[in-house]
């Protein structure tokens, strides 16, 4: 056997894992994890400029390949730079492995220079966390990191070695272990037979069903099985933001998201529905509205792989743990050696769902000199949808709008900070995302605000001349905020105007990507067909939008589902 | 209401702080926690007073089985009558004079307590029981004598009948 050391035994044994890509920003602490990785023929590290933006980039990689994203950093500050990121995989149940430099062991708990308790400061934000106390250590932790960060309910795993363990001083033989067994963590897989049974019983008595996707379905890679049960038994399908693209958005079938921007339709099934089967989804505040008073008539089916989740916020008539694929699989077998009843018996329930589709169509006024800022995502859907792009986006206006104009007919196109709400998120991601699917047409929408956040990422996508293409909804406000002010605060503006914006178009010319404005006036149209026809590097496209747009439709706090703002005066 | 969850995980250095910064993070009180290595020193039994509802109770339990090191949590859901709990308290009191030590003396043989230590000035009482047995005993030694010091180990917990916890 071959004796290495700590750090190389690191690089062999994420090669051996099949990593190929990492995201990464070298520091004192890790700078032995780098010498190693400078052999390795199998790994490429990608230099982030922000520790934050090495996760999310390793989280777009994640989500957009469906592997296990890998991040690198140092000690201290390279570790409290990435809680941001770590936390919005967390949120969205992504699978990471975010590996940390960390002081000597004998130094550690002197405030030793850049040290920080890493696994304390992340513990709330991680699935799981390992600090390697000996370089025997490093192997056999980084298997687990690997095995807990994509089994179950899927999330990031954190793994701090300290610096004497990475050593070049002390070697060892290398041992790869074997399938990493854990007797305290066994997800469960199987759904229990008996409850899956009840849960398709209830389905076929349901004549108001209505199935309910998460993002937990993408995750899953239970898209397919989710398809076939819709259309055996002709379900209307609503997803969860999270949950976009697990059902074609374009199928008639699908009445796309609900929850507080969600679309009108979406969210009137949800409250009309006698039998919800929810599948990956967790229930989350901005999905149920007031839970006292969401889907009053219906039974509650939930399918998730974390117990936890379930009945968490809104109870389960019937809780199935379990594989979304494999549940949903076990539930189409039953199906199949049932008597399904004729499909006809949802004439009616579909007839007041095409009601409600045709009574608020989801729409917006055009304004004579202003750019509306679902006109730009409409005409970008329009040019683009044909290349079956990734989308990445931020956080706010822009982000709902997408998920609202956008049609995603497949999965893992939609990556986007659901659960955390992280600003800063939609170029990492992208980045990322291009790195996973390279040749792949990647677009980044975001806004003024949360572009800021983040930016710096922009010499990655240069140094790889990266054909990403960034739409800016320039609003110059936080235009989210904003709308709360303009319908509860009075129109006090307090802290949304984005005065004193950089000038985005140079600054395209300084990161060496292409970059124009387009105004109230120009060709929305010929501005994306540009954009598109740049492919040498990447293009930032400074759409100047109405500041005053608002998202709708938009549910009233506490309200029940049904109770939404339709209109922009508030109605 | 008042109850009992008993957790058997991973003997490994910061598994305590995941279970007590769960309780922390998502709001829940623990009245008292008692942990120590089982007859395997790989795993590590804790037990945890806590006051919680029957659905709170649910949402503690189903928490901490997601913790990764956590390998069994029992808690029981209706009371905890099926529990059979001990606590240790030791007392140290101002004992001065034949009068208050004759009547400390008499106490812990009502109480079936015991003197572990003798001073000219002092006497450090040992009671084992349940915790409402310890607040009596606890209660009749104050009112007899000058209370130093109070140390309370917290519940140690055990079921009873069949249901045994083991990993």
């Amino acid at each position: 056997m071959e004796k290495l050391n700590g750090a190389a035994q690191l690089v062999r044994a994420l090669e051996d894992l099949g990593v190929t890509e990492i995201f990464g920003y070298p520091g004192a602490a890790v700078v032995d994890i780098y010498d190693e990785l400078y052999n390795s023929k199998k790994i490429h590290h990608t230099l982030a400029r922000h520790e934050q933006g090495a996760v999310h980039e390793a989280d777009g990689y994640a989500r957009a390949s469906g592997k296990v994203g890998v991040a690198l950093v140092t000690s201290g500050p390279g570790a409290t730079n990435t809680v941001t990121a770590i936390a919005t995989a967390y949120m969205d149940s992504i699978p990471l492995v975010v590996i940390s430099g960390q002081v000597s062991t004998g130094l550690i708990g002197t405030d030793a220079f850049q040290e920080v308790d890493t696994v304390g400061v992340t513990r709330p934000v991680v699935k799981y966390s390992f600090l390697c106390k000996k370089p025997e250590d490093i192997v056999p932790d980084i298997r687990k990191a690997f095995y807990i960060a994509s089994t179950g309910r899927k999330g990031p795993v954190v793994v701090d070695i300290p610096k004497n363990c990475q050593t070049k001083r002390y070697v060892f033989e290398y041992e790869q272990g074997g399938e990493v067994r854990l007797r305290s963590y066994n997800p469960t897989v199987f759904g229990h037979r008996g409850q899956v049974k009840r849960a398709c019983d209830e389905l076929l008595k349901a004549r108001r069903p209505v199935l309910l996707l998460g993002g937990g379905v993408v995750q899953g890679d239970a898209c397919n099985e989710a398809r076939q049960l819709a259309r055996m038994l002709r379900l209307p399908v609503v997803c969860t933001f999270m949950g976009l693209g697990a059902f074609p958005e374009s199928d008639p079938q699908c009445l796309g998201m609900l929850g507080m921007h969600g679309l009108y339709a979406a969210n009137e099934i949800m409250n009309g529905s006698d039998l919800v089967l929810a599948v990956g989804c967790r229930f989350a505040d901005r999905a149920t509205n007031n839970v006292k008073k969401f889907c009053p008539d219906a039974t509650i089916v939930h399918i998730d792989v974390d117990p936890a989740s379930i009945s968490k916020t809104v109870h389960a008539d019937i809780p199935i743990v379990g594989d979304a694929r494999v549940v949903m699989g076990q539930m189409l077998q039953v199906l199949k050696d049932s008597e399904i009843r004729p499909n006809s018996e949802l004439d009616p329930w579909w007839k007041q769902i095409d009601e409600w589709r045709r009574i608020h169509p989801l729409g917006y006024t055009k304004k004579e000199g202003m750019i509306r800022p679902q006109e730009v995502i409409e005409k970008i859907y329009e040019k683009t949808k044909d290349l079956d792009p990734i989308v990445t986006t931020d956080v706010g206006q822009h982000q709902m709008f997408t998920a609202q104009f956008f049609k995603f007919d497949e999965p893992r196109r939609l990556i986007s900070s659901g659960g955390l709400g992280t600003m800063g998120f939609g170029v990492p991601a992208a980045v990322g995302a291009q790195k996973a699917l390279p040749g792949r047409l990647v677009l980044c929408i975001t806004g003024d605000g949360s572009f800021q956040m983040c930016m710096q990422e922009l010499a990655v996508a240069r140094k790889y001349a990266m054909p990403l293409k960034i739409f800016i909804l320039d609003n110059s406000v936080l235009g989210m905020v904003r709308q709360f002010q303009t319908v509860f605060y009075h129109h006090r503006y307090a802290g949304t105007n984005l005065d004193f914006n950089p000038d985005f178009v140079k600054m395209a010319d300084a990161f060496g990507c292409e970059g124009f404005r387009v105004k109230p006036g120009d060709d929305i149209g010929a501005a994306i067909d540009r954009a598109l026809a740049v492919k040498d590097r990447s293009c930032i496209v400074d759409f100047i939008t109405d500041t005053n747009a608002i998202v709708l439709p938009w549910q009233r706090a506490d309200g029940s589902m049904i109770e939404m703002i339709l209109d922009e005066e508030g109605n | 209401m008042r109850q009992i969850i008993s957790i058997l995980l991973e003997n490994e250095t910061g598994a305590l702080s995941r279970v007590v910064g769960l309780f922390s993070q998502r709001g829940y009180n623990i009245e008292n926690i008692t942990a120590a290595p089982t007859e395997d020193p790989s795993v590590t039994r804790i037990t945890i007073l806590t006051q919680s509802d029957k659905v709170e109770l649910g949402r503690i339990t189903k928490q901490l089985h997601k913790l990764v090191n956590v390998i069994r949590v029992y808690a029981q859901e209706d009371d905890s009558s099926g529990v059979v709990e001990r606590e240790i308290l030791f007392l140290k009191v101002q004992a001065i004079g034949h009068g208050v030590r004759a009547e400390l003396k008499n106490l812990c043989d009502i109480f079936k307590a015991e003197i572990v230590d003798v001073t000219p000035e002092q006497y450090i009482l040992q009671y084992v029981g349940a915790s409402s047995d310890v607040d009596r005993f606890l209660k009749a030694v104050e009112d007899s004598a000058d209370v130093i010091e109070t140390v309370r180990s917290g519940v140690c917990g055990i079921f009873r009948g069949d249901h045994s916890l083991r990993v």
